[in-house]
């Protein structure tokens, strides 16, 4: 068997490794046996158990969820643009999301989540396509400095009207700033129910195009002389990410450098294969989400951190480390 | 409140916007219609040319400035005639109208005016120096990193007087941490830019925290401050803002002859005898100083600093001292005029200047960057 087979099979051991881990982490803490019990044989007298079955095994499943989609939508991202700063934080994703779940808070008077879950999803899938147009403009297609600044300026934008918003009334604003922070706690299980088939075909979808952002990989007149429509391998795999990153930050809040962060990893351990890049990602994605949200239970216990403000703790500095290496230009 | 009873704003103040606008456009027509002169001046040792062209922008805006401001004391909750007003003001302090005048009206003119002064120079030096019309303090994070210090210092409730002092700090700081992270034999434009990006991120996520972890009493404030205001300046903002543009402009100045050596591309600048990286250093620490005292005073007001040199370079191309002069005085009108529409289009309710800021910015800001990419 090939290295990246043993790696991506590394993954699933430490995935499931991480999953046990975030059923036992947190203010009260659980031993394997009881964790393994509320799994397999629940007993609903027994409160360690009940902790586990309702708080946490929710919480993990939408972590796994959530990791899966950005680390994958990060990866076609960075594949079609070629580009290492594509991800969705960096696309304006998140902040589309929040600015129309504000104002759907605010304008609409949305209270529940899984009302306001929707306008989340559609104003990062409005956003995600505003960026990618703006930075496709101009000669040389989507260079890094190009989509960064679309990314960044379109998010200054929305960002500037969100808190707009949020100033004309406090109501709004306590409800959404711990949405804002992108967390995992309190999140019902209904948007992840709801979003399921669509994430599942598009996870599909991104596997099936490994092999034609191979081909791309070799630059645009190569892919087009080799026969193939790179128009069309552009259109499907800019809907799969941004459906992906859109379904994400739709179930746990603007989560940022997750899709930025682990296709590089990947990249790292498997090679520059595509279809074993996206296979890779689709494990180590929800580990390191997963470890971020056990880090931010266990660093200001018994509060937690919110998953996102760890991500963003961990993952800007990787982004100034992989500006100033050198491998930014080539990909 | 609701959005659709603030998106009711009264016929009257929609004409003055309409009109505004308009004038603004025949403002701009008409000055690129100005003939391009010099004129050589000597006097003694010193001789220069002049931009005849430059000078009769900057008087219009100067003259524009000057009467926009006289507006900002005039009208708002309780009007007042123009002459008493002006009255009030410069000479005859007391009197009916003194404490409207001279507490509430003069120091928040004089506070958009040299914040607005501050930002644009900023931006400016940003651009030319960085060689990209889409750079700005707000977006490389030196704003933001301003606005942690601030919030830190709103949701602990710590005294408020240390508030400016802070935002300047954080200001410096996240200048200096950009500038040292971006260091790599030498700082390339574009390494900084995506530095600033991350370090940007960065921050923010730290402003998130603070704002869930505090009560919503405190962080209300933080949210408000956050966006940028004006409300309450007081003549102590007036005074460090001053004291920032006495100080810090002669050396701008100073420094736009090595800028534009700089621009000609680091090895035509060494060969031309520049020391590129030190003059580089110092434009970078000029320009964030710039944007930390505004930001100190106002919060991180988004766009001003983005959005005005971009405009003032369509009318007269590259940066000279002049340029500089000519892109401060326009921050300082578009920042006011942004604060009075601020203040009359949904009165009585007021908003805070961001918010206008950013409704006039961001719009022509996309529309900048499109046609950016399309011209690389």
């Amino acid at each position: 068997m090939s290295r990246p087979f043993w790696w991506v099979l590394a993954g699933v051991a430490s995935l499931s490794l991480m999953s046990l881990t975030s059923l036992m982490v947190g203010p009260v803490s659980v031993d394997v046996s009881q964790a393994w019990s509320a799994l397999f044989n629940f007993d609903s007298s027994d409160t360690s158990q009940v902790v586990v079955r309702q708080l946490r095994l929710p919480r993990t499943v939408l972590a796994i969820i959530s990791g899966c989609c950005l680390a994958v939508a990060g990866a076609i991202t960075q594949g079609v643009t070629r580009n290492p700063l594509g991800g969705p934080g960096i696309l304006g994703i998140n902040a589309g999301a929040a600015f129309a779940m504000v104002t759907a808070i605010h304008g609409l008077n949305i209270l529940s989540p899984s009302g306001y879950v929707w306008f989340a999803f559609i104003g990062a899938v409005v956003a995600g396509f505003l960026v990618y147009i703006v930075a496709q403009v101009g000669p040389g297609g989507t260079t890094p400095v190009k989509l960064a600044l679309a990314g960044a300026v379109v998010t200054a934008l929305l960002s500037a009207w969100t808190s707009t918003l949020l100033l004309l009334d406090e109501e709004t604003l306590d409800e959404a700033r711990f949405w804002l922070a992108g967390s995992l706690t309190g999140r019902g299980t209904e948007e992840a129910r709801l979003l399921f088939p669509l994430i599942v075909v598009a996870l599909v979808g991104a596997l099936l195009l490994g092999s034609s952002l191979n081909t791309l990989s070799l630059g645009e007149e190569t892919a087009v002389s080799l026969g193939q429509k790179v128009g069309l391998v552009r259109l499907s795999a800019g809907v799969v990410s941004i459906a992906l990153a859109a379904s994400a930050v739709a179930i746990a809040g603007p989560i940022a450098f997750v899709g930025l962060a682990v296709p590089h990893i990947a990249r790292a351990l498997v090679g520059s294969d595509y279809r074993w890049v996206t296979l890779m990602c689709l494990t180590s994605g929800p580990c390191l989400l997963l470890g971020a949200d056990i880090v931010g239970r266990m660093v200001v216990s018994p509060l937690e951190l919110q998953v996102g403000i760890v991500t963003a703790l961990v993952g800007a500095p990787f982004l100034i480390f992989l500006v100033r290496s050198r491998r930014l230009t080539s990909l | 409140m609701n959005l659709l009873s603030l998106a009711a704003p009264s016929l009257q103040t929609l004409s003055y916007l309409v009109v505004a606008f308009v004038s603004v456009a025949i403002a701009i027509s008409l000055s690129r219609r100005i003939t391009i002169s010099q004129r050589a001046v000597r006097c003694r040792i010193f001789s220069g040319l002049t931009d005849l062209r430059l000078l009769r922008l900057c008087m219009g805006t100067l003259l524009l400035t000057i009467f926009l401001g006289l507006l900002g004391l005039e009208i708002g909750e309780y009007p007042i005639p123009r002459f008493e007003a002006i009255k009030t003001a410069l000479w005859s302090r007391g009197g009916e109208f003194d404490f409207v005048v001279n507490s509430l009206r003069f120091p928040r003119v004089l506070a958009a005016l040299l914040a607005g002064f501050c930002l644009a120079i900023s931006g400016a030096l940003f651009q030319s120096l960085l060689g990209n019309p889409l750079v700005s303090p707000d977006v490389i994070g030196i704003n933001t990193g301003a606005a942690l210090c601030a919030v830190f210092v709103l949701t602990v409730g710590a005294d408020l007087s240390v508030l400016p002092w802070a935002a300047f700090v954080g200001a410096v700081l996240t200048a200096i941490l950009i500038y040292s992270l971006a260091w790599k034999q030498g700082v390339n434009g574009s390494r900084l830019v995506l530095i600033g990006i991350g370090i940007n991120a960065l921050l923010a996520s730290g402003i998130t925290y603070l704002m869930v972890k505090y009560p919503i009493e405190r962080v209300v404030a933080a949210a408000r401050w956050q966006v940028g205001s004006l409300f309450g300046s007081s003549w102590s903002d007036v005074r460090i803002l001053t004291l920032g543009v006495v100080i810090i402009t002669p050396l701008a100045l100073l420094l736009v002859p090595k800028l534009r050596l700089l621009q000609l591309g680091d090895e035509l600048a060494i060969g031309l005898g520049s020391r590129v990286e030190m003059e580089r250093m110092a434009i970078i620490v000029v320009a964030s100083a710039y944007a930390a005292i505004a930001v100190a005073v106002i919060g991180p007001l988004g766009f001003v600093a983005l959005l005005v040199p971009h405009m003032v370079r369509l009318i007269v191309g590259p940066l000279t001292g002049g340029g500089l002069l000519l892109t401060g005085l326009v921050g300082a009108l578009f920042l006011l005029g942004c604060d009075l529409v601020a203040q009359q289009l949904f009165a009585p309710t007021t908003l805070p200047v961001g918010v206008v800021t950013a409704a006039l910015g961001g719009p022509y800001f996309l529309f900048i960057l499109v046609r950016y990419n399309r011209a690389l």
